[in-house]
């Protein structure tokens, strides 16, 4: 199974942490998260029903957020060198299968050194 | 020339307030009666409503599908061929309409949708045509009295799942070898490029026999699992991201059906010192090889989005790359003369300004753009446009090894020849490779050892049915746009037969 990181790699937004509770609310169950690489949709957090995406040993666990827990590939994440992870929201429908983070809302990792600029709605 | 909007007076596009799902021939409204708009990324403004379907619509498309899939299967290669033929004849009558709304919904320039993507969807529907015609099956006499028959059968129902940069093209790649192998499919079109697909099924139901192709559109969180993971489909196909593409495998395994996947890229375009050697056509070709990475506004899996040059040309060849950049005619995407349009979605224009602020903390250089841009015209002040960029920096950096998506060029140098490899091959993905050098050893040694499903030569971004296109690496699984593809889309069925009457003498 996936290795947790300690401390958490993953922080997120109140905006996104306020998503995440509705979301699990509405579903009547908790979600994961899964970082997406490559094509249309790619390089987002892919946000399932906990389960849904069968984890494997190539994934790492980043941290939990509001229960969520939330993974990445290690492939991806050894060519991205990223430390720390950033969830936000943003608007707009999510890619690929992934649940919506509210009405017309999506979910979006950022650099937390690049987190300002050009998301303003990202809570 | 500029065209007209879809929706406008004097359009050659004609636009219904809302569209339903094509289902068994019909257009059948979704069950439970929700619609979402589609919008127009140059204005960001709607230009109609279509169906967001539900699991029970998947399941109403998989009944249209079955119920056609036994005459379907059953008919003779003529008559397969002549409904593909006929599908390419439609769509070539009606090219230009498609042409433009292609356009307009997903904002790539109209040149594109009329000199590329509706011409290539076109010969995409002969191809296989003719392939179903020219397949044959086999037989192989095992010895004198024992014979195996192979014949190729249809698997079924298949499910395809497409993605929104070529919205039609993406399509046809997948619906005609389906076709052509003697299948039905249900297909669900991207979220921000609904509208097209269902114009395509306007200009072909004429003569497209009911349930053989079944369009539902809707979120993918909603119908993506229902079509996927539904046990009554046969085959699934997905061109998207990753984390869906092991999605869609994780769903085929439980299922045991199998998948075909193409999953993105962040291709390796290499220029070698020898492009500089004269000034001529040749050099003008390579420039605008480069330049390529703004095909589409960068939304293609196989952008050219790595840059490799010789180090002893980089100075002049990128100088002349700079201009021509430069000298691209960004805006309306119906007006001719625009080489590069909107995004094709506000999610996709604020993913790639962040990835270039990523760039930039990189300490990547940036050498030309790197902003949104604001074009002509005060309808596309909302319009999804981002300025053609460059930037300069070391293959390790994110904005080398994430794919964008958008008209971002990541440039670097190289030193020789295993140099050059090294760095193209030290990427996750593997779809696709440009390599430009006038030495064919070279050329031929480089496109062999670069792990790419694809290697462009002297040339780039050219996709012409008949020459296989698929991923290495994490780019995916599966081969699409050959008569390869008429295996995947089939069963093998294999007769033994004995025309001995001796018994074997066991028992």
């Amino acid at each position: 199974m996936a290795e947790s990181a300690s401390p958490a790699r993953i922080t997120a937004t109140p905006a996104a942490r306020e998503a995440i509770i509705r979301l699990s609310a509405r579903r009547g169950g908790p979600v994961m998260f899964v970082q997406s690489g490559g094509c249309c949709a790619g390089s987002t957090p892919m946000c399932y029903p906990l389960g849904e995406f069968l984890v494997g040993d190539i994934d790492v666990l980043l941290g939990d957020i509001e229960g969520a827990p939330f993974y990445i590939d290690r492939r991806l994440d050894e060519a991205w060198h990223q430390d720390q992870f950033l969830l936000d929201v943003a608007v707009g429908e999510p890619g690929g299968f992934s649940l919506p983070a509210g009405d017309n809302l999506h979910f979006v990792t950022l650099s937390p050194a690049c987190a300002t600029p050009g998301t303003p709605e990202g809570g | 020339m500029k065209y007209v909007p879809p929706g406008q007076a004097g359009s050659i596009v004609s636009v219904e307030p809302r569209y339903e799902n094509f289902i068994g021939g019909k257009w059948l409204a979704p069950t439970h009666g929700k619609y979402r708009v589609d919008l127009a990324p140059a204005t960001a403004g709607p230009i109609t409503e279509v169906a967001e379907s539900t699991p029970e619509d998947v399941e109403l498309a998989l009944d249209a599908a079955h119920a056609a899939k036994d005459a379907w299967g059953e008919a003779s290669a003529t008559e397969r061929a002549q409904v593909l033929n006929a599908i390419a004849d439609a769509i070539e009558q009606n090219a230009e309409m498609l042409a433009v709304t292609e356009s307009w919904e997903n904002g790539k320039p109209v040149r594109e949708t009329l000199n590329a993507d509706i011409p290539l969807v076109v010969d995409h529907f002969r191809y296989f045509a003719a392939a179903a015609r020219g397949d044959e099956n086999t037989s192989t006499e095992i010895d004198k009295d024992l014979v195996a028959y192979h014949f190729r059968e249809p698997l079924g129902v298949v499910g395809q799942i497409i993605p929104f940069n070529f919205p039609l093209l993406m399509a046809a790649w997948k619906l005609a070898p389906a076709l052509a192998a003697g299948n039905c499919a249900v297909i669900k079109p991207a979220s921000p490029t609904p509208w097209s697909i269902l114009k395509l099924m306007e200009t072909i139901e004429d003569v497209l026999p009911p349930g053989l192709i079944n369009v539902i559109t809707g979120p993918g969180a909603e119908i993506g699992k229902a079509l996927a993971a539904n046990p009554r489909i046969a085959k699934v196909s997905f061109t998207g991201e990753t984390v869906t593409g092991r999605l869609i495998m994780q769903y085929a395994a439980q299922n045991l059906i199998p998948s075909t996947t193409e999953l993105g890229g962040k291709s390796p375009n290499i220029f070698f010192a020898d492009v500089m050697a004269h000034d001529d056509d040749f050099l003008d070709k390579a420039v605008e090889g480069l330049v390529l990475f703004a095909f589409n506004k960068g939304e293609v899996c196989t952008a050219p989005s790595r840059a490799l040059i010789h180090e002893d040309i980089y100075d002049e060849f990128m100088a002349r790359c700079l201009e021509r950049i430069g000298k691209i005619r960004q805006g309306n995407p119906l007006d001719t003369d625009t080489m590069v349009g909107p995004q094709v979605s506000r999610q996709q224009i604020e993913k790639i300004e962040s990835y270039v602020d990523i760039g930039r903390n990189e300490g990547a250089e940036v050498l030309i753009g790197g902003h949104r841009a604001k074009v002509d015209g005060d309808e596309f002040a909302d319009g999804y446009f981002f300025e053609p960029t460059a930037l300069k920096g070391d293959n390790k950096m994110r904005v080398f090894q994430e794919e964008i998506f958008g008209p971002v060029l990541a440039v670097t140098t190289f030193k020789d020849d295993e140099d050059a490899l090294a760095i193209a091959n030290d990427t996750l993905y593997g779809l696709g490779a440009g390599v430009w050098t006038r030495d064919g050893n070279r050329a031929y040694k480089m496109g062999r050892k670069i792990k790419a499903g694809r290697v462009w030569t002297n040339c780039y971004h050219q996709y012409p049915a008949g020459a296989a296109f698929g991923g290495y690496k994490i780019s995916g699984i599966g081969r699409e746009n050959h008569r390869m593809m008429l295996d995947h889309y089939s069963q093998t069925k294999n007769l033994l037969v004995s025309y001995s009457t001796k018994p074997l003498g066991f028992f």
